[in-house]
């Protein structure tokens, strides 16, 4: 397949096995471009990409505008603060005045679970994800299956364990949705007011104790704890926090030897990673931000280069 | 989809050996020998060309000369025109072209857009003393001002043809066909 059937990327939920491999060997050669003396390539040349975030985030925006400039598109950057939907202006008016200013692209990060897909409805251009409420956030998911592979070679029959708050993390959503297709093991671990009910219906083992879940994991992906959703009280205190679900210095016995740890940054450290884990060698956590921008490279020049359906001969 | 049918073997095994033999000597000879001199073979049937190459360069000197593989995907002007997106592929250059006599090695040379952007992709990774351009086959109908330094078969062609070059490396064969499209 050479080509995504798509022309949006809101979930990974129905995006099929074929479709991932392409966006993640895409991936592997947008990686090449980072090598060279001159980190930039033509290819999206006279397209124009737009990232409207509604909510803070540093390493996401700085990410997809670094991968749009690297292949040389016009970027735009909006902020839900800076634009007139803080004067009262609709999401789908300003979808449409970004479009009618020749938006190709458009990076949405929201905190209303679906407001991509309502933009995905009313405008042209094709819209990405970049994380809606605790719904889903399709490329940090496809950025962590890239640094797996990349890493182990694979990502089928591996046992992948994410650990944390599984209840409020759209990374957990669409790592499962991701994993789950590529033929990954998932499991979670964290504290029961934190893991959704109907879990298992996802086809992921669930887990209570760090000790029990870490046994044969070859990847360990640690969710932020997210204080700002943590009002409601669903676990004591970060302190015991912290003792039972922390990856900290008692766990590194229980580690395999070849274990890939990943966290989505950013690190609360000493709640749930501890410098000794985040420093470790088999941690990859600043490879994860390399990683990110290829692969949002990738999805661009995917998306962006919709043409029609004829063949090409010579 | 459009149909192609063979139309007639135009070089044959012994016919590509021969050219590319030819076209070492013409590198040495113009070059005057092997000092600074790499060779990139643009994906997919330059890659296997470059590294024969190379190899009856080795043979006629003694001298190694460093391979590189380029793939021109990401700076190609047709994004939202071409059919069907290319798969890009890794550009696999482990030696720095500043100062460089890079020889760009490709099988067919239509309309020198794929030239032009190969080009246009080793100035991104240096400053080579020059770029020259070794084409199997050259079918003519270019669109921009770009010829080839060392040509191993010219095929005037009209634009219902396509030139299909198959590779031992790439194709289980060594052949060039000349092939007509049926609409």
């Amino acid at each position: 397949m050479s080509r995504l059937k798509r022309k949006h990327l809101l979930g990974l939920a129905d995006v099929s096995k074929e479709e991932i491999s392409l966006i993640l060997d895409t991936a592997e050669a947008m990686k090449e471009v980072f090598t060279r003396k001159v980190k930039k390539v033509p290819t999206l040349t006279g397209k124009t990409v737009v990232s409207f975030f509604f909510e803070p985030s540093t390493r996401t925006k700085a990410s997809f505008d670094l991968a749009g400039k690297m292949l040389s598109a016009n970027m735009l950057s909006l902020s839900g603060s800076s634009s007139s939907v803080a004067k009262g202006e609709s999401l789908i008016d300003t979808g449409k005045t970004l479009e009618a200013m020749g938006a190709d692209i458009i990076v949405i990060r929201h905190s209303a679970p679906g407001a991509p897909h309502l933009l995905a409805r009313y405008v042209n251009a094709s819209i990405i994800n970049a994380g809606d409420g605790a719904h889903e956030h399709p490329t940090q998911a496809l950025l962590d299956m890239f640094t797996i592979k990349e890493k182990k070679g694979r990502i089928e029959g591996l046992n992948v364990l994410i650990v944390g708050d599984i209840l409020h993390s759209r990374v957990a959503r669409s790592n499962i949705f991701g994993l789950k297709t590529m033929g990954a093991n998932v499991r979670v671990v964290g504290p029961a007011t934190l893991i959704p009910k109907d879990l298992k219906n996802l086809g992921v083992e669930v887990y209570y104790s760090l000790d029990e879940a870490l046994k044969g994991a070859d990847v360990v992906n640690i969710l932020r704890i997210q204080r700002e959703r943590q009002k409601k009280g669903l676990f004591p205190s970060i302190r015991e926090y912290h003792r039972f679900y922390g990856m900290n210095e008692r766990i590194i016995s229980l580690l395999k030897d070849d274990v890939l740890i990943l966290h989505p940054g950013p690190m609360n450290q000493g709640v749930e990673i501890d410098p000794i884990i985040a420093l470790d060698d088999r941690a990859v956590i600043e490879e994860q931000v390399t990683n990110g921008v290829a692969v949002r490279m990738a999805l661009f020049y995917l998306l962006a280069g919709r043409g029609n359906q004829n063949e090409k001969i010579n | 989809m459009r149909e192609l049918r063979d139309k007639k073997v135009l070089v044959d095994k012994d016919g590509i050996r021969r050219a590319l033999i030819r076209i070492s000597h013409e590198i040495l000879e113009k070059n005057k020998g092997t000092e600074n001199l790499v060779l990139i073979g643009v994906r997919t049937r330059g890659v296997p060309l470059a590294k024969r190459i190379a190899a009856n360069i080795e043979k006629i000197e003694g001298k190694k000369i460093p391979v590189g593989i380029l793939d021109i995907t990401l700076y190609r002007d047709d994004l939202s025109t071409i059919d069907q997106q290319p798969i890009v592929h890794k550009t696999e250059i482990d030696f720095d072209v500043t100062d460089k006599i890079v020889v760009l090695v490709d099988d067919v040379l239509y309309t020198g857009r794929t030239i032009r952007a190969a080009m246009d992709a080793i100035i991104d990774l240096g400053r080579p003393a020059a770029i020259q351009l070794a084409i199997l086959v050259d079918r003519g109908h270019r669109e921009f001002p770009i010829r080839a330094d060392y040509v191993g078969k010219n095929v005037p062609t009209s634009r219902k043809e396509v030139i299909h070059v198959c590779l031992e490396e790439t194709d289980g064969k060594d052949q060039v066909v000349l092939q007509e499209i049926i609409e």
